[in-house]
């Protein structure tokens, strides 16, 4: 592999890494000036084998708001892929015309392929079900954000925790800080895997499951709703029983706290109704911008730029 | 049953009662020229029963293999008739191209010349996952 920084998962960062980089997306909204021609003259690739509306057009936004360009192609279909071309040689040819790539692909590990071969920076910006660093780095911005710290919260996370990648990655992260206690609110079925549970008792976490929203409500600081996707079941009478088990209404929110922040790594479906939007405490749209911001940082510290003092 | 002993080559032991054939075939076996004695079923006063393989050349052995089938076995060299080294094994870090990744979802699935690479993360319950999508692949 070559010694080039990459973020593959977000544990290839430090907690002081990510503290700098959380950072830096705060000061690009206090001196966004100082931003504005950081990166003229270099190039970001969006290599996305699959489709994608945040994740491309929040990379494509940074790269452009900081004075870069970008290039790539946003579907398998239109790249060499569709011809058979290795992840490998993808990679390693749009080396030569960009400064640093952010890749997504529908199978776990293409990132890792990739990797071997860069000469640029490489991000990942999800690979299947497996990582996806950058949302969980826009999670943590706007935590921060939000509450002002990352320690010392109960963190409540809904819906599918069995496939939600940006579920276990929040959870790898959360683990990181201190007095995180994790409340786990979704059907059996469709529980975190052990090996997460491992993990969170490993690092001494504290945790349960529980199967009602409204039981566990008055005591989460940070509410994480995800979708239950359809794809994931196996017969369409446990997806229509299941769907909408947890949908978060005005009503469930009676009991929470004032001070809750509800995010969502969004697409959502109907499991956040519309009518919560307006709720001081909904946050998934100021997460989407925060996805920007954390983008940006994470591009300047990959290609080793910083601000003139 | 009465099998010569191996004047100079190697002496796989206490392999684990009908595991010999995947060995045979993990270490192919099947290409050495010269004789190559498996001996099933063999009385063993640690095991009950345990499987023997007599291998009757010095070859290059993949040890990280045989650790990953069973870390158990004793690999004997024989030099002249006499017992040269005696190695121990035990669960290889990693693994390189001797089991593949079932997980569809895997890039290895899609792409022929990916080395399939797993990495042991639990010695005592013999866990590997796959170096680029984590699945889980138990030791047998």
């Amino acid at each position: 592999m070559s010694d080039v920084r990459n973020l593959i998962n977000i544990t290839d960062f430090t907690v002081e890494e990510i503290d700098e980089l959380i950072d830096v997306a705060n000061d690009i909204v206090a001196d966004h000036a100082a931003y504005e021609d950081i990166c003229r003259h270099k190039k970001l690739a969006t290599l996305f084998f699959e489709p994608s509306t945040r994740t491309r057009l929040s990379f494509e936004a940074a790269m452009l708001e900081m004075g870069g360009t970008v290039l790539g192609f946003s579907e398998a279909g239109s790249s060499s892929a569709a011809k058979g071309e290795s992840v490998s040689d993808t990679i390693q040819t749009v080396c030569c015309y960009a400064d640093i790539i952010a890749m997504r692909h529908p199978k776990e590990g293409a990132p890792i392929v990739g990797a071997r071969r860069t000469t640029v920076p490489i991000i990942n910006a999800g690979d299947g079900g497996h990582f996806h660093p950058t949302q969980t780095l826009t999670d943590l911005l706007t935590i921060k954000r939000k509450k002002g710290r990352l320690d010392n919260m109960t963190v409540g996370l809904c819906g599918d925790l069995k496939f939600g990648r940006t579920v276990h990655s929040l959870i790898e992260a959360m683990l990181r800080y201190e007095n995180i206690k994790f409340v786990l609110i979704s059907p059996q079925e469709l529980q975190v895997p052990d090996y997460v549970k491992e993990t969170m008792d490993k690092h001494g976490a504290e945790w349960k499951e529980v199967e009602s929203l409204e039981e566990a409500m008055s005591e989460l600081d940070i509410l994480y709703m995800t979708r239950i996707q359809r794809e994931r079941f196996f017969n369409e009478e446990d997806y229509v029983r299941l769907k909408d088990s947890y949908i978060l209404d005005l009503a469930k929110l009676e009991t929470a706290k004032e001070d809750l922040t509800i995010m969502h790594p969004l697409p959502r479906v109907n499991e956040i109704s519309v009518e919560v939007d307006d709720d001081p405490r909904a946050c998934y749209f100021f997460q989407a911008l925060c996805g920007k911001h954390i983008r940006m940082a994470l591009i300047l510290k990959l290609l080793g730029i910083k601000k003139e003092a | 049953m009465n099998i010569d002993g191996v004047k100079t080559g190697i002496v796989l032991d206490h392999i684990k009662a009908g595991k010999s054939m995947d060995i045979y075939k993990y270490l192919k076996l099947d290409k050495i020229d010269n004789t190559v004695a498996i001996i099933k079923n063999a009385s063993s006063s640690k095991y009950g029963k345990k499987d023997i393989i007599k291998i009757d050349q010095l070859i290059e052995l993949d040890l990280d293999i045989l650790g990953y089938i069973d870390s158990n076995i004793t690999v004997n060299i024989v030099k002249d008739g006499k017992l040269a080294e005696k190695k121990h094994l035990e669960l290889p870090e990693t693994l390189e191209n001797v089991i593949k990744c079932k997980n569809p979802r895997c890039i290895t699935s899609v792409e022929q010349e990916i080395v399939h690479t797993f990495k042991l993360v639990d010695r005592e319950k013999k866990v590997y996952r796959c170096a680029y999508c984590d699945a889980e692949h138990k030791n047998k």
